[in-house]
């Protein structure tokens, strides 16, 4: 599916992070010098509850090929119960793509503390991989 | 408020299957308020229409508007020179099926419901929400302790409950509460246990749908 491409393109991950947890944890793996693959690109947001259902959408529209939200573990979200509004709209988004004929792993929530850098890195690494293996959504292709 | 909820996304892109380029009209008013029709609504259904068109390869352009209200001509008339001027192909609303009938009203284009329209209801929590009222037009509640009798008892009964009343639910579902129930604890809690043992006389349906379509006429508010 990717023959007509003229040199392999990667997919483009983006990953919501919350400034309390999951964006310390990645900033955290980059003073570890832990790495993880360029494919994620991170939005800060002030908590993962800002993140809304058409944020997802609208990233996987113009670009993305998969999208992460990553919030505080859950129990201790800094305005403690923004990662759980998260948790349901992703899965919202799930049933939408699935409705749409989208693979709905395309979009994953996760949570990480903001000590656990490794976790980030892992967690950045399988997203990848798996949207890798789903490959790049065909309108994204020669995005330049 | 009028209770409606979005119609399968399939079901939609059926609808727009032919067209190009097309205005999606969201309303302020009781869609917003159950998450079905406004703003937000709107934009999520923009997208996910523009994702379903753009994996078939195909081009396609919403505009996305949402209305103050449907349910009167003066904000229809707001979508107007969009409508006329910028190549609108058809029109997919996301108000109670109000104002698509408006819309088709008012243009010469084809328009399409977004939402199925389900109930009169309110929210009983976060997220849910529950029909209470079936428009009568002739309101009895308070000879039920505030409860109406017509929608949430689910045969509509109006002197006691039926057969089926087991534990406080209704035989249709367990999950739903018996409305005789309901009447019968409100009215203990009244203390007008007594008044149960009336009998209602045979309501009049003239004044709801039984009488065909309805209308509210205000000499005094008229123009
Ligand atoms: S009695 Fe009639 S008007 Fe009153 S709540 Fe019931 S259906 Fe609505
Ligand atoms: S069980 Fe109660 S609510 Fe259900 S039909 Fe009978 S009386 Fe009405």
């Amino acid at each position: 599916m990717d023959a007509d491409r003229k040199q392999p393109e990667e997919p483009k991950v983006l990953a919501f992070c919350c400034m309390y947890c999951a964006y310390a944890a990645a900033d955290m793996a980059g003073s570890m010098r832990l790495t993880y693959p360029p494919n994620v690109e991170i939005i800060l947001v002030p908590c993962t509850g800002r993140v809304e259902i058409h944020h997802i959408l609208e990233a996987l529209e113009n670009g993305a090929d998969g999208v992460c939200v990553a919030g505080c573990e859950e129990g201790s979200c800094h305005f403690s119960v923004g990662n759980l509004k998260a948790k349901k709209r992703v899965a919202y988004v799930k049933t939408l793509l699935e409705e749409l004929g989208i693979d709905p792993d395309r979009v994953e929530m996760f949570h990480i503390s903001a000590s656990q850098g490794p976790l980030f890195a892992k967690v950045a690494s399988e997203m990848t991989e798996n949207i890798r293996r789903l490959g790049i959504l065909k309108w994204n292709k020669q995005r330049g | 408020m009028v209770v409606a909820e979005r119609k399968p996304i399939k079901e939609i892109l059926a609808m727009m299957a032919e067209y190009k380029k097309i205005l999606l009209v969201g309303c302020k008013g009781c869609v917003t308020v159950c998450c079905a029709g406004g703003t937000k609504e709107v934009g999520i259904l923009a997208s996910a229409l523009r994702i379903a068109k753009k994996k078939e390869g195909k081009e396609f352009e919403v505009i996305e508007r949402t209305l103050e209200r449907q349910c009167d001509p003066e904000y229809i008339e707001q979508v107007a020179s969009i409508v006329e001027n910028d190549g609108i192909e058809a029109i997919l609303s996301m108000a109670c099926s109000v104002g698509p009938q408006y819309l088709a009203k008012r243009f010469n284009v084809p328009v399409y419901p977004a939402l199925n329209t389900t109930f009169i209801g309110g929210a009983l929590e976060h997220g849910v929400w529950a029909e209470f009222c079936q428009a009568c037009g002739n309101c009895v509640i308070h000879h039920f302790g505030g409860i109406c009798p017509v929608s949430r008892c689910s045969k509509s009964l109006f002197n006691g409950p039926c057969g089926g009343s087991a534990g406080g639910k209704c035989e249709i579902n367990p999950e739903v509460d018996c409305a005789w129930h309901l009447i019968y604890e409100r009215m203990k809690a009244l203390g007008k246990l007594d008044d149960m043992a009336k009998v209602f006389p045979i309501k009049d349906w003239s004044t709801s749908r039984d009488g065909g379509p309805r209308k509210v006429v205000r000499e005094d508010m008229k123009l």
